[in-house]
């Protein structure tokens, strides 16, 4: 066991886990008032449901038999059985972890919290409480831990050769690419796309930002795994890349729209983070502000596939995460390199390598994507037709916040 | 007494405020409404995306007067408050029957 390394690991659990209340609060202040707990709910939610099923089912299954090559983990770490405080105990690269097991379990417990959350901003204002514990709890066996072993846990794609630093196509495809599911099989909001149906409290959706950026340390540099010269360049990769991200979207945005908005700066940065996900580990600086700068400017773009194509992804959950995460994979096959990391066994095509780690990068993309598109749409689609995704036209009226919850976010009236 | 309601924009109110107590008056109640009058609402941009919001945010402004003041009054809020841009906003004035105040007791015309 190696102190240094543990200590890293701990801490970086805990910055992990603080991304889904930050989560929460750049997606609640671009909801309306009205709806803004509902929001709030949902992501905080996450913590309680899927910290509980990933001890009791998801754990095992994205992470046992580690090392197969195959398609899902196996029940040996049901309920957290043999998981340990002890180093070691998994198969394939766990067996040479410098930290504990139980640390491993935990920090990745924290992904699959904030993974599923992210369809929250698609969904906005419209999705049925009790629906969604359940998609989230389906989704988080059915598709997250399947993708996790896949790509994490030494599954089809990580012996293709495939690579994925933190969760380019774990987390921000596999999440994407449900949210697209989803909002397809629930329909738009009431009123969209005519209404104006602006952010109540952008300062809530800064403060939310900043805590994802700040807790994205954990993410990318904890996914080291220890406490080394990989994880201070994963860490300085995905702050520069949020930096560029942020200036390559307001720069568009400003030539295109005629503003540099706040909302705008915020969703640069974190399009940045999304697409240095995947490559945080293995590229070096320069181009990290490359990768962040390409995303905040396609990320940009895509926001007006929405309304081309008719679905009502209504905080760019899509946009972003989908078509962020697809930009970060694929230029991974372009940056990889060896000489920031020795595990990059096939190096980019821009850094001297051939075009085979550019080709595993696009069918681990499509891979995820379709596997988790198709899923998600069944899981909705059973939802559906059984509980109801959809409340009322009533309640979505009301407001998510007392229609669902009996509760009002902000009391400001002196009246009593 | 006469009550003068004046829907003026948002940033003409310290205008219209310094120009009443100018004019004598001693009080006044002000809020912000919204609504859409010949200007027809206006435009917001989200996304790049162009929405018309019909409602424009307004401010209210009464005051309750004596009779012999009231023509003057409007006159002085109707000076204070234009631009000449679309969207200036309306006054009016109408009847008061009675007026209390409430410390005191007064009635009516001591009241004002």
């Amino acid at each position: 066991m190696d102190s240094g390394d543990t200590a890293w690991v701990l801490i970086s659990t805990a910055l992990v886990l603080f991304m889904t209340p930050g989560l929460a609060f750049f997606y609640g202040g671009m909801v309306r008032a009205k709806h803004l707990l509902g929001m709030l709910m949902q992501n905080f939610f996450a913590m309680g449901l899927l910290a509980v099923l990933w001890v009791l089912i998801g754990f095992t299954l994205a992470f046992g038999n580690t090392g197969d090559g195959g398609f899902i983990g196996n029940l040996d770490f049901l309920g957290f059985r043999d998981v340990s405080g002890a180093v070691g105990g998994g198969g394939g690269f766990l067996a040479e972890l410098t930290i504990p097991f139980v640390l491993f379990a935990a920090y990745q417990m924290t992904f699959a919290i904030i993974t599923p959350a992210l369809i929250t901003g698609a969904t906005a204002d419209r999705l049925k409480f009790s629906a969604y514990a359940t998609f989230i709890g389906l989704w988080l066996v059915l598709v997250y831990a399947p993708v996790a072993h896949w790509v994490f846990a030494g599954g089809w794609l990580a012996e293709m050769g495939a690579l994925d630093f933190a969760g380019g196509a774990v987390v921000h495809i596999n999440a994407g690419a449900a949210a697209l599911a989803l909002v397809l099989v629930l329909g738009r909001r009431k009123g969209w796309p005519d209404e104006l149906m602006a952010p109540h409290s952008l300062p809530w959706t800064l403060i939310g930002t900043g805590i994802l950026w700040f807790g994205w340390a954990g993410f990318n540099a904890g996914s080291a795994l220890a406490a080394n010269g990989v994880a201070a360049q994963a860490l300085l990769n995905t702050f520069v890349a949020a930096s560029a991200a942020m200036l390559g979207w307001l720069v568009a945005e400003r030539a295109k729209d005629g503003h540099a908005t706040t909302l705008g700066g915020a969703s640069g940065a974190v399009a940045g983070l999304v697409a240095i996900t995947p490559c945080a580990g293995f590229v070096g600086s320069m181009p990290a502000i490359l990768i962040g700068a390409t995303a905040g400017v396609v990320c940009f773009l895509a926001l007006s596939l929405k309304r081309r194509f008719r679905f009502d992804d209504s905080l760019d959950v899509i946009a972003v995460h989908l078509v962020g995460g697809l930009v970060g994979s694929l230029l991974l096959g372009l940056f990889a390199d060896a000489q920031v990391n020795e595990a990059v066994a096939e190096e980019g095509l821009l850094v001297g390598g051939g075009a085979g780690l550019l080709a595993d990068q696009a069918v681990a993309a499509l891979a995820t994507l379709a596997f988790s598109f198709v899923v998600s749409l069944v899981i909705a689609k059973v939802i559906d037709v059984t509980l109801g995704l959809r409340i009322t036209e009533e309640q979505e009226e009301r407001g998510m916040d007392l229609a669902l919850h009996a509760e009002s976010a902000y009391a400001f009236g002196d009246f009593g | 007494m006469k009550l003068i309601t004046a829907i003026v924009k948002p940033f003409k109110v310290d205008d219209v405020k310094a120009a009443l107590k100018e004019a004598g008056v001693q009080g006044m109640t002000v809020s912000e409404v919204q609504g859409f009058g010949r200007q027809g609402g206006h435009t917001e941009v989200y996304r790049g995306a162009e929405y018309t919001v019909d409602f424009v945010p307004k401010a209210r402004v009464e005051v309750v007067v004596d009779v012999a003041d009231a023509e003057r009054l409007a006159e002085v809020i109707l000076e204070a408050a234009r631009t000449g841009k679309i969207g200036d906003g309306k006054v009016w004035i109408t009847d008061v029957d009675r007026l209390w105040r409430i410390r005191t007791g007064e009635r009516d015309r001591d009241a004002v």
